[in-house]
């Protein structure tokens, strides 16, 4: 980041308004389509068979019975899928897990799949499938995964990025480092250390929409998708790939989608639809149900995570020191590699180094959570920062203040930050009135900061001006929770024109370039760093077509106010154009007018937050309450404030959910005991308060509008929050996530043994 | 073997077969044709299939298509009057109390029989009453908002009405 | 499968016992329908007792309140009578699931289903409820403690079905109440419950007591130590740690999904203590 491109203050005239949503109205009246809610001439019901075994080899298959069954069409195993990924172990790694190959690596992936004319036929058939199975050992905590003596899920399993290369097969699929200057040194310096293990249980992301698509194959190479999904260029690309067609061939069009907060980044059974449709030669559609959502979707890593930081009285933090071990499922993932980059991202530190160490285990492959892997390494991190505190006796605030990274600072991750957000919402922080409340008997109030990078990239976007005027902009990223507004509200400022003139609509893939996933908290940041220079190609063209209308010189023409001006002596008599004039006569002026823009998206301004939490414990039962929450981030400008700060509240409660009750629970037997929303307890609306936010706007330099992304950062401090809150209200340190009532009253009940 | 069902659905009367196990969830979304039921859990966890049968509030996941037999039936389809919204879908719209929007209609048709019970309900009590219905988007807080603000104009409106009758 | 919705009792009793394979009873359907979904039960039959006139209405009689077998825990909610008689048992009816449970959901169901961690249960064991079961023999009563018999298990016969709940005339100067444990305020199975009703003497001495503990052992138990331990005092700190001591003899817990041995035994005497304390109150004691 350039710190000379600093902004100067902008003044807006929609950007920063709170319109209703273009897309709001019909999501009141149940017209909205979303994944399961669209249908096809002729479609076919599909159902997914299921491992019911942790580990196995899969030693035969019989099909025969199944296909026979009246009304079945297709049935499908991995031989329908074969192998097309040339060597890309990443897509590889999607096949195996849409449709089990050799070996069934977890509970719930699939094995087999039935495309039938009605449900209550394709489920018959899933019991006609006789799968013989050899079971092995299975392993699902991720700390006895990483132990040499674990049962082994993959004999080519090679530790990457350790030197030299381990000869022998293990668990741990990869290991990355991080940091700089010198840990020993800098603990040497300290004046007080502490050093602890902490672990978090497996959260999923918990969108109410269950994952489901409509397929369509045809013999002659083409097909089309309907899907709910993040990124719907990805899906064509990969499903393509996976089931050898050509990219242009396959039409995706992303559906309105239910939540994905990172778990519709990934290709679950979309390519097993199509494999059913290219069988029966007809369309299928196939949804999850909660209970497959659960086991054989993609949630988060449970981990494990060593930290140890040094302080001096003053309040200097000397070294901080990290080992993270994340599960990551049966495939290799990334997730401790960023769990390694964000644990210290938050401090200006000397000395700073943090391992990561990827693990796999019997469970559903780890997917992107909502700023994924951040949570967990600053629930550690933020825990032991707080307990330093106490130990030199300042203020949980000040000390973060007096370490807080700001501009110049080399991140822990490597990079050098321009201007950002952490000493800001620190400062609002401690003057914030939820910071001298007064709180009453078995109530405690904690706080904890957090960090996510923000992604931008590859975006393209169009923009046609229709003859009355009114203004289309067709993006490639998807809208879950009112991009479509914000992106609206950001061409209206650019034309000069009224929010209600523009409608923004997403593009199916073969409307407009390649767009990546939508995640990251990219969407709007991408989207309208595109939709921009859009607006300003469509205005040259508008300003060129006045040239010929007046004719007169395009350099003597001005665009302002979302009219066409004309400068300069002689031209007085020459009213203003509107676009709708313009668009009026395109027909006799070169014909249509549209802009068009493809573009990398770089310089997406990091994202930080800190937050303030109030909890009520009843200490004889261990439940916990969050009583009073508050978000403050930095966003740079916040496009739609109401929006943003919708972001701020649903990713505080993910947190707080995460914090207090959500976990996988797994048995023995390797299988899921909780794959439902009874008893896999994401927050319901009577156990929260209100979560006030507080927004900070902060530009960022590098996009026109000082936009950054928004959507992920509040889920990041809540864990820790809470967990600070729960030690200062009875001086205990909660070490593993969930703090469930359980774990709540064992801690309490050893503290009063301690002191008994 | 299919079962007939004669319903009134939102209204008008319907008439639509069914599988005698098939949820009248499956029946409204599948056979009648009214997305807006949504799907999210099936077991009447997540309230988004909620719809009003007899004008009780419920989960449609949770009945059977044959139990709809001579009852009434309504859904988010029936909730605006004509191009009219009801006051409870402005409100969601003005407070931005959605964001996916998946769980809107259940939303809606949970806080609409929470009103009819309760016309001015307590933050504690709309919380509770919203209790059947999970978002897992906007942390809650914009919903209650919304429904508030519904609550408080619903009631100024029938105050205006009442008063209106008496000069008449 | 196979629908029926019978007009009456007979005819339901006649459905059941001649129905061939497997025959289950629709009451309010928020357990039957989840466990079809999840593939746990394949029904051949499914007798919907909804139809049934007299099975939906709450008779207040000489012998204290009939509950029909299909009438929805929301109804009960609304009968100002009951409540009042009854706060304990309508209060554990009314915690079963969400306001969209509760206007299917019947404690009739609760009952059958047979969950250790039912929440109408304890509540009616402690209130001394008595089942009406019309069968192909004719009536018989049985004490709600008496019909499961393990997980998912019941007593109930082939042909049998649950016509009612029978509650005793409220007492003077009695009181009942019911506490469940839930990590969450809302849509949560009970990892631990008791119930407690209570009459009271002359001073606030207790003269009679039923205890009764969900989600502790393979089905609701009625507690008799636990109420000796309350029966003759005026619910002191003396009388409350026997209760407590007498519920954690009585806990047989699991470690499961929803909570430990050790946390479903430590907290079943804290909730025992603290229904005692509002069924005292409720009685009149001070």
């Amino acid at each position: 980041m350039n710190a000379e491109n600093k902004l100067p203050k902008q003044v807006f005239r929609s950007v920063g308004t709170r319109p209703v949503r273009p897309d709001g109205v019909d999501k009141v009246t149940g017209r909205a389509r979303y994944g399961a809610d669209y249908d096809m001439p002729g479609q076919l019901v599909g159902r997914i068979l299921r491992s019911p075994h942790p580990h196995a080899t899969i030693k035969k298959i019989d099909i025969t019975k199944a296909e026979q069954l009246p009304g079945v069409k297709a049935v499908i195993t991995s031989k329908d899928l074969p192998d097309l990924t040339n060597g890309d172990e990443d897509l590889l790694a999607i096949l195996e897990n849409c449709m089990a190959r050799k070996k069934a690596y977890y509970d719930g992936h699939a094995v087999a799949a039935v495309a039938a004319v009605d449900a209550n036929t394709a489920k018959a058939a899933l019991k006609l499938i006789e799968v013989e199975y050899k079971i092995h050992k299975h392993v699902t905590d991720v700390d006895k995964a990483a132990d040499p003596k674990a049962p082994v899920l993959r004999k080519d399993c090679i530790t990457e990025g350790v030197s030299p290369a381990p000869t022998k097969a293990s668990n741990i699929a990869a290991q990355s480092e991080f940091g700089h200057g010198d840990v020993a040194k800098g603990f040497k310096q300290a004046d007080h250390i502490v050093e602890r293990n902490f672990r978090t249980e497996q959260t999923h992301q918990g969108y109410i929409e269950p994952h489901a698509c409509v397929a369509s194959v045809s013999p002659d190479g083409t097909g089309e998708m309907w899907v709910c999904t993040q990124g719907h260029f990805v899906f064509r690309q990969q499903c393509a790939q996976l089931l050898g067609l050509d990219m242009a061939k396959l039409r995706v069009t992303s559906s309105e989608i239910g939540g994905g907060f990172g778990g519709k980044t990934h290709l679950w059974l979309e390519p097993v639809a199509m494999a059913l449709s290219r069988k029966a030669n007809l369309p299928v559609k196939l949804v999850m149900t909660r209970e497959d959502v659960f086991r054989a979707s993609g949630p988060t890593s449970a981990t494990s995570i060593d930290v140890k930081i040094g302080i001096k009285n003053d309040g200097t933090i000397t070294a901080g020191e990290a080992t993270l071990r994340y599960a990551s499922g049966p495939w290799k993932g990334s997730w401790a590699a960023l769990g390694a980059m964000t644990a210290f991202a938050c401090y200006d530190l000397k000395n700073v180094k943090t391992t990561g160490i990827e693990v796999l285990v019997n469970r559903p492959k780890t997917t992107a959570y909502r700023a994924p892997s951040a949570p967990m390494a600053a629930f550690a991190v933020e825990s032991v920062i707080d307990e330093l505190a106490d130990k030199i006796d300042m203020d949980a605030v000040q000390v973060r203040i007096k370490n807080a990274a700001g501009e110049g600072t080399q991140s822990s991750y490597g990079p050098v930050y321009g201007p950002i957000g952490i000493g800001p919402t620190l400062e609002a922080a401690a003057s914030h009135p939820h910071m001298s409340a007064p709180l009453k008997e078995n109530q405690g109030r904690g706080m904890a900061c957090g960090f996510w990078f923000n992604f931008g990239g590859q975006s393209c976007t169009h923009i046609n001006i229709d003859i009355d005027g009114s203004v289309t902009l067709t993006v490639g990223t998807i809208d879950v929770g009112g991009a479509r507004a914000s992106l609206s509200l950001v061409v209206a400022e650019e034309f000069g024109i009224d929010y209600e003139q523009v409608k923004t609509v997403i593009g199916d893939t073969s409307t407009l370039g390649y767009n990546e996933m939508t995640d990251g908290s990219r969407g709007t940041f991408a989207s309208s760093m595109s939709a921009i220079a859009s607006v300003r190609k469509a205005i040259d063209e508008m300003i060129s077509r006045a040239a010929i209308m007046w004719d007169i010189p395009a350099e003597d023409i001005e665009w302002r106010d979302g009219h066409a001006h004309a400068t300069g002596k002689g031209h007085a008599n020459l009213a203003p154009l509107s676009i709708a004039d313009i668009a009026a006569r395109a027909g006799k002026t070169g014909g249509p007018i549209a802009g068009h823009t493809e573009l990398n998206a770089d310089g997406a301004g990091v994202s930080f937050a800190t937050h303030i939490c109030d909890v009520e414990v009843d200490p004889e039962t261990g439940l916990t309450r969050v009583i009073r929450y508050t978000v403050i981030q930095d966003a740079g400008k916040a496009v739609h404030p109401t929006y943003v700060e919708g972001q701020f509240q649903g990713g505080a409660t993910q947190g707080i959910g995460w914090a207090l009750n959500e976990e996988y629970v797994y048995g023995e037997d390797g299988r899921l005991q909780n794959p439902g929303f009874l008893d896999y307890r994401i927050p319901v609306c009577s156990d929260l308060p209100m979560i006030d936010t507080q927004i900070l706007e902060i530009p960022n330099p590098n996009h026109p509008y000082g936009i950054r992304g928004v959507g992920e950062t509040s889920i990041v401090p809540p864990l820790a929050a809470i967990g600070n809150a729960v030690s200062n209200a009875f001086g205990v340190r909660m070490t593993h996530v969930p703090m469930s009532p359980p774990r709540i009253l064992d801690a309490l009940e050893k503290a009063e043994t301690e002191t008994a | 073997m299919s079962m007939v069902v004669n319903s009134t659905i939102n209204g008008d009367p319907i008439e639509f077969s069914c599988e005698p196990d098939e949820t009248l969830m499956d029946a409204l979304r599948n056979r009648v044709g009214l997305k807006g039921v949504k799907e999210g859990c099936g077991t009447g966890d997540c309230g988004a299939c909620s719809i009003r049968l007899d004008g009780a509030l419920v989960c449609s996941c949770l009945v059977l298509g044959a139990e709809a037999e001579g009852r009434k039936v309504d859904t988010v389809e029936g909730m605006s009057d004509g191009a009219q919204l009801h006051v409870l879908q402005t409100k969601f719209l003005e407070h931005a109390a959605l964001q996916c929007g998946v769980c809107t209609p259940g939303f809606l048709i949970a806080a609409q029989a929470l009103l009819e019970k309760n016309p001015t309900p307590s933050e504690e009590e709309i919380r509770y009453g919203l209790a059947g219905n999970l978002c897992r988007c906007t942390g809650y807080d914009k919903i209650v908002r919304a429904v508030q603000d519904a609550a408080k104009t619903m009631n100024k409106r029938s105050k205006s009405k009442k008063t209106t009758g008496r000069k008449k | 499968m196979l629908y029926e919705s019978p007009q009456t009792t007979t005819e339901a009793v006649t459905l059941l016992a001649k129905a061939k394979g497997k025959v289950h009873v629709l009451a309010g359907g928020s357990d039957l329908l989840v466990r079809m979904k999840g593939g746990y039960i394949e029904p051949d039959v499914i007798v919907d007792i909804k139809r049934i006139k007299s099975m939906n209405a709450v008779k207040k009689t000489a012998d204290g309140y009939l509950i029909g077998a299909a009438v929805s825990c929301a109804q009960l909610g609304d009968n100002a009578a009951l409540v009042k008689a009854w706060p304990g048992v309508v209060e554990a009816a009314n915690l079963i699931g969400s306001d969209q449970i509760q206007g299917r959901c019947t404690i009739v169901g609760n009952l059958c289903n047979a969950s250790p961690a039912a929440d109408s249960v304890p509540a009616m064991i402690a209130a001394g409820a008595t089942a009406i079961v019309q069968g192909p023999r004719g009536e018989r009563q049985v004490a709600v403690e008496k019909i499961a018999k393990s997980p998912g298990v019941t007593s109930l016969k082939k042909g049998e079905v649950v016509e009612a709940i029978q509650l005793p005339p409220k007492q003077k100067k009695s009181g009942d109440a019911y506490l469940r444990f839930t990590p969450r305020t809302e849509m949560d199975i009970a990892v631990v419950s008791a119930a407690v009703n209570l009459t009271l003497g002359p001073k606030g001495v207790i003269t009679d007591a039923r205890v009764a503990l969900g989600a502790v052992a393979p089905k609701a138990l009625l507690v008799k130590p636990a109420a000796k331990a309350i029966i003759g005092s005026t619910l002191d700190d003396d009388a409350l740690d026997k209760l407590a001591a007498a519920c954690a003899a009585a806990c047989d817990p699991i470690d499961d999904k929803r909570g430990t041995v050790h946390f479903r035994t430590k907290v079943a005497q804290v909730l025992a203590k603290r229904a005692a304390k509002i069924a005292y109150q409720r009685a009149g004691g001070k």
